[in-house]
């Protein structure tokens, strides 16, 4: 007989809460604090979602997401988990940008962008600060027909190379394009761009391990493996979710699976306003993503300067649609010393390179063509490390591709989805709970929420509903 | 509690929201974004903390009268009147 992963689970709880990636995680942690009977459940065997690494022999450990969070990550894992974690978190100094418009270092705050503005690009002090003031001044609430790059072009008229600098990091962190709405990329901004860049010094598998803890001493029932399938409704209202071939009841539920997952998958069509599902219906998920995974041989390393983030590219200006292209031109590398897991005696250099890409190009593939198409992401990859990692081909012991198919795999998201939902998501989000009372959703929507940090954050906001509706 | 009682209930719950934060200086009248540094997610965080400790629930749509301690206090005294000070 397979092994029971809800052996002893309770017949009721107060909240499940369904996915474990950092908005699920984060609601069952505060839920669980409050006092209320909490289970989460996981389909995966690992916790964390896309917050996540994998270990390969001969002691390489991969992290997929680890580098480059805002500073705001500090205060909420303070508050929201505790402060073991968020001592944790440490700046990342060596941003570098390589393309055919710029080659330059930054430490990635706010100091730093003005000083290169102004010596670098030639740009008055007083239009660069009254652009840091506009972006982040950006509030939900504004006019969201102007774009951004209508917002680029009203203070950097021309200035593809400017755009380039604000932008590309962005797009790396949460799949936005500039034909999104400014205020996405203004409240993005001022939680990433004025203080840095952050990592979590332990690794991802630290991180998820010292939240697991938390959530335990918190009361939170975990299971892995344990897969929902359905959501179900009566008169209105959250009554139960199906596990593993078992209905548990609950008084609400959290799902930190995929938006789309969850209405037309895990609740139905037939239990929604007709309204409500032609939004739902419009709402887009944002691109997938490839990565490729690099390890150094245990004698070699590399040197610091090198960087912890390099946004390189090879094509003559800057377009978002041409970063999700099968044709590469833009990687961004991630490269991970030894201090990014101090305990680990065996002082590892890993490089991860991450590029945005489109389900399109590689959910149809067969099997002799995908896996064609994996070697060559490696070897134009390898090619590209080359100007940063010299002789890199031979150095590198391990090479590993991850697609979107290989994200589907882990997360279960549409197509791939890496960045949850287009902006249009967040209130799709949002009202879920004044279609079907008790049923509320927390995870990357609507590029704002997306990320670490928003996701933590969405995390917070859905629990202080859920709360409210518990109270009662 | 009285409109004293409640006002050190909220500075209460500020010190532990922004422990970096110098308080004694608050001035009521004026909006706390412009005499420290809350985001949103600290606002919510007040919500939650007086939900919390005073079992007071302040609707989304109320947020607004939390923009200063004056407007938070005189909010919630009609709210807080009936709960014994610690």
């Amino acid at each position: 007989m397979p092994r029971d992963f809800l052996k002893d689970v309770k017949d009721k709880y107060d909240v499940i809460v369904i996915g474990s990636g950092l908005a699920g995680l984060t609601s069952a942690n505060i839920l669980g604090r409050a006092g209320y009977d909490v289970l989460l459940l996981e389909q995966h065997y690992k916790l964390g979602g896309m917050a996540t690494w994998f270990k390969r022999p001969k002691g390489h450990i991969f992290d997929i997401s680890l580098h480059g969070f805002p500073y705001g990550m500090l205060k909420s894992c303070r508050r929201y988990w505790n402060q073991e974690i968020a001592d944790r978190i440490v700046p990342l100094r060596g941003i570098l940008f390589d393309n055919p418009q710029f080659t330059l270092k930054t430490t990635y705050d706010r100091a730093s962008f003005t000083d290169l503005l102004q010596s670098k690009f030639g740009v008055a002090e007083a239009t660069i600060k009254e652009f840091f003031d506009t972006a982040r001044g950006m509030n939900f609430y504004d006019d969201q027909n102007l774009t951004t790059k209508e917002l680029f072009e009203r203070f950097f008229p021309g200035r593809n190379d400017i755009t380039r600098l604000l932008m590309e990091p962005i797009t790396y962190a949460n799949g936005s394009t500039l034909e999104d709405p400014a205020i996405t990329y203004g409240i993005v901004f001022s939680n990433f761009m004025s203080k840095g860049v952050y990592t979590f010094q332990g690794g991802t598998d630290l991180m998820i391990g010292l939240m697991k803890d938390e959530l335990e001493a918190n009361g939170v029932d975990i299971r892995i493996n344990c897969s929902a399938e359905k959501i179900n409704t009566e008169h209105g209202k959250v009554k139960s979710v199906t596990v593993n071939d078992r209905d548990i009841q609950c008084r609400s539920v959290v799902s930190n699976a995929n938006l789309l997952t969850t209405i037309f998958k895990m609740v139905g069509e037939e239990q929604f306003d007709k309204d409500y599902l032609e939004d739902a219906k419009a709402v887009r998920v944002n691109n997938s993503s490839t990565q490729v995974y690099m390890a150094l041989g245990p004698e070699d390393h590399i040197d610091r300067d090198t960087g912890d983030l390099l946004f390189t590219s090879t094509a003559e200006r800057f377009e978002t649609n041409r970063l999700l292209s099968r044709d590469i031109t833009s990687r961004t590398f991630s490269v991970y010393y030894p201090d990014t897991r101090p305990h680990d005696q065996r002082e590892r250099h890993l490089i991860v390179s991450s590029t945005n890409a489109r389900w399109e190009d590689w959910g149809n593939l067969d099997n002799e063509a995908y896996e064609a198409s994996k070697q060559d992401l490696i070897e134009t990859t390898l090619d590209a490390l080359e100007k940063y990692l010299p002789n890199a081909r031979e150095r590198v012991v391990y090479t590993e591709a991850a697609t979107p198919r290989t994200f589907y795999h882990y997360t279960r998201h549409h197509e791939g989805a890496s960045f949850g939902t287009k902006f249009e998501g967040l209130p799709v989000s949002q009202a879920l709970p004044s279609q079907i009372t008790g049923l509320y959703h927390a995870g990357s929507v609507g590029i704002i929420m997306s990320g670490w940090l928003g996701a933590i954050n969405y995390g917070v906001i859905v629990s202080n509903e859920v709360d409210q509706l518990l109270m009662q | 509690m009285t409109s004293a009682e409640i006002r050190a209930a909220i500075i209460d719950i500020l010190e532990t929201i922004a422990p970096d934060e110098d308080l004694t200086n608050l001035d009521d009248a004026k909006e706390f974004r412009d005499q420290m540094e809350l985001d949103s997610m600290d606002f919510l965080d007040i919500v939650m903390e007086l939900r919390k400790r005073y079992r007071v629930q302040v609707p989304e749509e109320d947020y607004e009268n939390l923009v200063s301690m004056a407007s938070t206090v005189s909010y919630l005294e009609p709210k807080m009147v009936d709960i014994p000070a610690e």
